[in-house]
């Protein structure tokens, strides 16, 4: 089963609550797919074993067969190539690798080279398989990387998926693979807001979902009303404490030190697995 | 000579639009008879690559030059592939920047003059 972690609002407790979950769980696989920010290996430690670079390709012009004519740039949506009398232009950080400017080229002058967006590293900690993606400074495009997170997915195993922030492509390439999405949200207009977002994405994917809010007890009761008007189910509420923001503060998983909430997360794993079944 | 001027109309007595990628109309000037002709820029609302198709569409008009406030380094790049000389600093009118032209008065520049994006900031 894979179980999607994500929130619309940044900062709710998506990484706090997958590795809590994740920490709970036998036999499986965590891997953070928030690629601009991946911080979930804070609370699991695990020793980075194996990296691999992530590329995408991109058009090199064979100015031996080249004549100019412009298909190619006429084509592309993203204007990533230009091209004036006797040169063409190819700017790589504005190409999405679609390969159409291969497919209209007249002359077969376009073939592919490789460009590094960015990395993927594994390792392993008390029993979580995890990876996690890094995309490269200065670049805009996060689906290859979570492209190639994705192709890691054990489906043997319990898989953990924790997204980015955020209603955008990043989240639906993470989710939308997912048999389960735990929205986490936090009590106030804010997390609110922005889990109504969260909701019209998960609705439209057509994926099953519940809601998990975190820091319960600061704000107001609004996030639990309009989940009851909307028919989800809240899956649990993690009490606003200072034990655990001090754990978090520490980057320690709660779990480690208030175990009953091992059981808590369990008992939460297989609700979720009842409901996919159905 | 026919020179290319960003413009924010379209007659001389227009402004000089300040962004090359997404201003809203470029004159095509004849400097000598100061007859023109106008394009609207279709590229202005563009999501992304703004600069690089404008400059292309500039440089099929055949331009020597293109004169206007500010050039990002995408658009620089296209219109120097081109071999199109880009004059950036211009400001008041269309009329008044191909005086200032025609007497040496605008510099020829090397480098784009501001970073990639700056247009969609306005």
């Amino acid at each position: 089963m894979i179980i999607s972690i994500a929130s619309g609002k940044g900062g709710t407790g998506k990484t706090t609550v997958a590795t809590n979950l994740a920490l709970s769980l036998e036999k499986v696989q965590f891997i953070d797919c928030d690629v601009e920010e991946p911080n979930a290996n804070i609370f699991f430690n695990a020793e980075i074993k194996e990296q691999e670079d992530v590329t995408v390709e991109i058009p090199k012009v064979d100015t031996e067969k080249c004549d100019y004519c412009g298909k190619c740039s006429e084509f592309c949506a993203y204007n990533a190539l230009a091209v004036v009398p006797s040169k063409v232009l190819v700017f790589p950080e504005l190409c999405h690798s679609c390969r159409g400017c291969g497919l209209v080229c007249p002359q077969n002058a376009i073939s592919w080279k490789e460009r590094p967006v960015g990395k993927i590293e594994h390792g392993v900690s008390n029993g979580v398989d995890f990876y996690h993606g890094l995309l490269n400074v200065g670049e805009i495009q996060a689906i290859p990387v979570i492209k190639a997170l994705k192709k890691k997915i054990d489906k043997d195993k319990n898989v953990i998926l924790d997204a980015p922030p955020g209603t955008s492509c990043p989240v639906i390439e993470t989710v939308g693979c997912s048999d389960y999405c735990i929205l986490v949200t936090e009590p106030t207009p804010f997390g609110l807001h922005d889990l109504k977002l969260a909701v019209d994405v998960v609705r439209h994917l057509g994926i099953p979902f519940g809601v998990i809010i975190n820091r319960d007890g600061i704000g107001n009761k609004k996030v639990e009303l309009y989940c009851q008007k909307e028919k989800i189910p809240v899956l649990m509420k993690i009490l606003h404490s200072e034990e655990i923001a001090r754990l978090y503060s520490d980057g320690i998983p709660f779990v480690n030190e208030l175990t009953s909430w091992r059981d808590e997360f369990k008992k939460l794993f297989n609700q979720i697995a009842e409901e996919v079944k159905k | 000579m026919k020179i290319g001027i960003t413009s924010t109309g379209e007659n001389l007595d227009a402004d000089v639009d300040q962004r090359f990628g997404r201003c809203k109309y470029f004159l095509i000037v004849d400097a000598d008879s100061m007859e023109f002709e106008v394009l609207s820029n279709e590229n202005a609302m563009a999501s992304g690559g703004a600069g690089i198709q404008t400059a292309q569409t500039i440089a099929k008009t055949g331009v020597e030059a293109v004169v206007t406030g500010n050039v990002g380094p995408n658009a620089f790049q296209t219109l120097s592939a081109a071999g199109i000389k880009v004059f950036t600093g211009a400001s008041g009118t269309i009329k008044e920047s191909v005086e200032k032209y025609k007497k040496g008065e605008l510099k020829e520049t090397e480098a784009p003059n501001v970073g990639s994006h700056s247009g969609m900031r306005r």
